[in-house]
């Protein structure tokens, strides 16, 4: 916080003695909220122009032009949208539980935005700097799924009934994956802190990120982590030609715009983690790069972890876009019988890997 | 102890998936269906009563409405049961503009089929693919009959009127530019066939385009193969015709076994299937898209050759032209009698069946000698269909009954009448 600091000081003299003078415990509170307040503005703007690319890309690649009504080229549409949303009648269902009903949205937008507190943007930003995170991130994750089966249960509506228990069955499938995919990435980097997982990944060059070692884990992850957040062609929960909107087909106006916010918070957060945990996270992919060495392309930096956001938020568009929605049975069967006897199998290798010190393992790195 | 039940889900008639108001009575063992009972009737509107009441060619417009999605193949099987009844055929040009628009309209019900049965099984994009193609035969429906849907195109004795010289081209405005607008046109300098034969050069290679997204996509072949099986000897025995019948392997199409209009004059190939499953179908009706394309192309071919009359020139049946009901007392009196009681039918009874998109499509008529059909009764290839719901989608789960509705290419205009 040495730049706030800083920033402060340049404003008036008295106002760094002031804050110096106050107690350790207050400063520590008011940096942490005003970091709270930094990403989690960030992060709803980060959504709604989320959903604006949503349809844009989505909109090229069906060959239609996508929203371009409000505001320039449609850029306001993200807003015009969450207006339409507040001002809508809150319709409860005659037969459903009300507190739970209610609930049910909190639940499921609370850890989607709790987890960013362990996600480190950069080299020195991040909310919570605990030793535990990668444990609070899975943790985190995984409750996400109670608010979905919450509000299937609660809706009182066949269709959301369905929704809620596929929602359940696939999330339990897919967080073992995601867990044993994990469980390579501490092996690789040796701490359960995000940041750390970073730094042992920084090398001579982006050839030491764990994508090249630990790339079945990779893969698996992602695709995990596209299961876990509900999205195509993993979407049996919401899937709409067979139960209609699944676990929130009785939710409208604002209710259905918290899930909607949850849904994408976690998709960027799954973006996020999976360039965190393989692709070096804040690290430069020129790192190493002969000529590069002392530019701006090789500093690591926010940016290029918003980059490599990016392209995984693209990639979770292009798979919309692209793929049928798989039976829910068939996505049982591939959670269990495909990615778990993966990441069990490249656990043991990577157990070689490390014993024979290959890899990040190797004497020296 | 409480007994446990089934959980019955009602399946519309309000469902994305219900393919118009199909309203199904699911009952299910968790996600797996013990038995589906469909209800149909929701869009009765009466079309058989009403023909009963209406002179034979105000009836033509209602048969658009029935499958509204292969227009003018309905009007074609009602069109030939009237020429039956009266013992005409159509001039050789309208035999040849009927096969040719009964073969776009072949292709616009399953490029319609193909985009629903995509987003029935998750994948959206396939829809708007097929709507681009879709959007140049809707062009060329409004080309010759002047609406993109319910054509009202067919007469008995022909067709209304003869194939234009000039196609429509895009509008100016605003919003579009120089760029677009010439892209835009670019295939319509010329006449209506050379726009059609425009097309179906490049259409073939779109077909690839659809292939590529799902014919090997690992899951559309989940979601498809062993889904729905019908055996050859069940799918007649149930009564099925069409790509549902060809699916399970049995060579049936009304357009070789028993040709009507020209279709013994041009040369095109029956797809079959061999597993009768959703995925045998699907390629079954991929491959009908490509052989209508060639039936296209030689029509367009002879039409080019070939000028003519597209309408019979009996005047007790066919109007006769503005300019001879101007100048000619005769003409005059043909036109008011035509257009206010009609023609009187011979009393007898004819059925008449076409290959439709979705099937046999037949029209059994019974006519008392008045100006009106005594009774006309239309069999309706998706009825048929429906009614083997509950076997097909035994055993199997909630998302396959989608699957199923989707390859049974149901379009309850027909079904309900």
């Amino acid at each position: 916080m040495d730049w706030l600091m800083g920033m402060v000081a340049d404003l008036e003299p008295w106002l760094t003695a002031a804050w110096v003078a106050l107690p350790d415990t207050v400063r520590f509170v008011v940096v942490t909220l005003f970091k709270i307040g930094v990403v989690a503005i960030c992060l709803i703007i980060a959504v709604a122009y989320f959903t604006y690319w949503e349809r844009k890309i989505i909109g090229w690649i069906q060959n239609r032009i996508g929203p371009n009504r409000v505001g320039w080229k449609g850029v306001l549409q993200p807003f015009a949208d969450v207006l339409k949303m507040q001002i809508k009648e809150v319709v409860i269902p005659a037969n459903s539980n009300r507190f739970l009903f209610l609930t049910a949205p909190v639940v499921a937008l609370v850890p989607a935005l709790a987890v960013w507190a362990a996600v480190p943007m950069s080299e020195s930003f991040v909310i919570a700097d605990i030793n535990a995170g990668l444990l609070y991130v899975l943790a985190l994750t995984s409750m996400g799924v109670y608010g979905v089966i919450l509000a299937g249960w609660s809706s009182n509506s066949k269709y959301a009934f369905l929704g809620a228990m596929r929602c359940a069955a696939q999330i339990v499938a897919y967080e073992i994956a995601m867990g044993f995919a994990l469980v390579g990435v501490l092996m690789a980097g040796g701490s359960l802190n995000l940041g750390d997982i970073v730094r042992a990944q920084e090398g001579t060059s982006m050839l030491s990120w764990f994508v090249w070692p630990l790339f079945p884990l990779f893969l698996v992850y992602f695709i995990s982590g596209v299961a876990e957040t509900n999205r195509a062609p993993f979407d049996v929960a919401e899937g709409e030609s067979e139960i209609v909107a699944g676990f929130h087909v009785e939710y409208g106006g604002i209710g259905f715009g918290l899930f909607f916010l949850a849904e994408y918070a976690n998709m960027i957060l799954i973006t996020a983690l999976t360039a965190t945990f393989f692709l070096g996270g804040w690290l430069s992919p020129f790192a190493g790069v002969p000529g590069l060495a002392d530019t701006w392309l090789a500093a690591p930096s926010f940016g290029w972890l918003a980059l490599k956001m990016g392209f995984f938020c693209f990639c979770f568009l292009w798979f919309r876009a692209t793929f049928p929605r798989y039976r829910y049975d068939q996505i049982m069967r591939l959670g269990w019988k495909v990615f778990i006897p993966i990441t069990i199998v490249w656990i043991v290798v990577e157990g070689v890997m490390a014993a024979l010190e290959i890899g990040p393992w190797a004497a020296g790195v | 102890m409480p007994e446990i039940q089934n959980f019955t889900l009602n399946f519309g008639p309000q469902h994305p998936a219900a393919h118009g108001v199909l309203r199904l009575v699911l009952e299910m063992d968790g996600e797996v269906i013990q038995k589906a009972d469909p209800h149909v009737g929701l869009l009765h509107r009466a079309t058989e009563k009403l023909a009963e009441s209406k002179p034979f060619n105000q009836s033509i417009g209602y048969m658009d409405r029935l499958d509204y999605v292969s227009m003018m193949c309905n009007e074609h099987g009602y069109v030939l049961a009237i020429e039956k009844l009266l013992g005409i055929a159509a001039p050789v040009r309208a035999q040849y503009i009927r096969v040719m628009f009964d073969e776009i309209t072949r292709i616009l019900n399953h490029l319609l089929w193909l985009g629903t049965h995509g987003l029935d099984i998750g994948a959206m994009t396939m829809f708007l693919y097929c709507f681009r193609e879709r959007e140049d035969l809707m062009d060329v429906y409004e080309a010759v009959s002047g609406t993109r849907m319910h054509a009202t195109y067919y007469r008995p004795g022909g067709v209304y009127r003869d194939l234009p010289e000039r196609m429509p081209k895009y509008q100016k405005f605003s919003g579009r530019s120089e760029k677009e607008l010439a892209r835009l046109n670019e295939a319509r300098e010329g006449s209506l066939l050379d726009f059609i034969e425009a097309f179906v050069d490049r259409f073939p290679a779109r077909v690839d385009e659809y292939e590529t997204l799902f014919t090997d996509n690992r899951i559309w072949k989940q979601r498809t193969v062993n889904i729905g099986v019908v055996s050859p000897e069940r799918a007649m025995q149930l009564g099925f015709s069409g790509p549902m019948l060809r699916g399970s392997g049995v060579a049936w199409d009304l357009r070789k076994t028993q040709p009507y209009e020209v279709y013994d004059q041009v040369d095109f190939d029956i797809p079959v299937g061999v597993n009768g499953d959703c995925y045998d179908r699907y390629l079954v009706r991929i491959e009908e898209m490509r052989e209508s394309a060639k039936i296209i192309r030689q029509c367009a071919a002879w039409l080019r050759d070939n000028p003519g009359s597209v309408m019979l020139e009996d005047r007790k049946i066919t109007p006769p032209t503005r300019i001879e009901m101007k100048d000619d007392m005769e003409s005059l009196i043909h036109h008011f009698k035509l257009f206010t009681e009609g023609y009187c039918v011979p009393e007898g009874e004819a059925y008449a069946a076409v290959e439709h998109p979705k099937g046999e499509f037949g029209v059994y008529m019974v006519s008392d000698g008045s100006n009106k059909p005594y009774r006309l009764k239309v069999r309706a290839p998706g009825f048929a269909h429906i009614a083997s719901m509950n076997e097909m989608v035994q055993g199997h789960m909630l998302a396959d009954v989608v699957a199923v509705i989707g390859t049974q290419d149901i379009v309850f205009g027909e079904i309900d009448r």
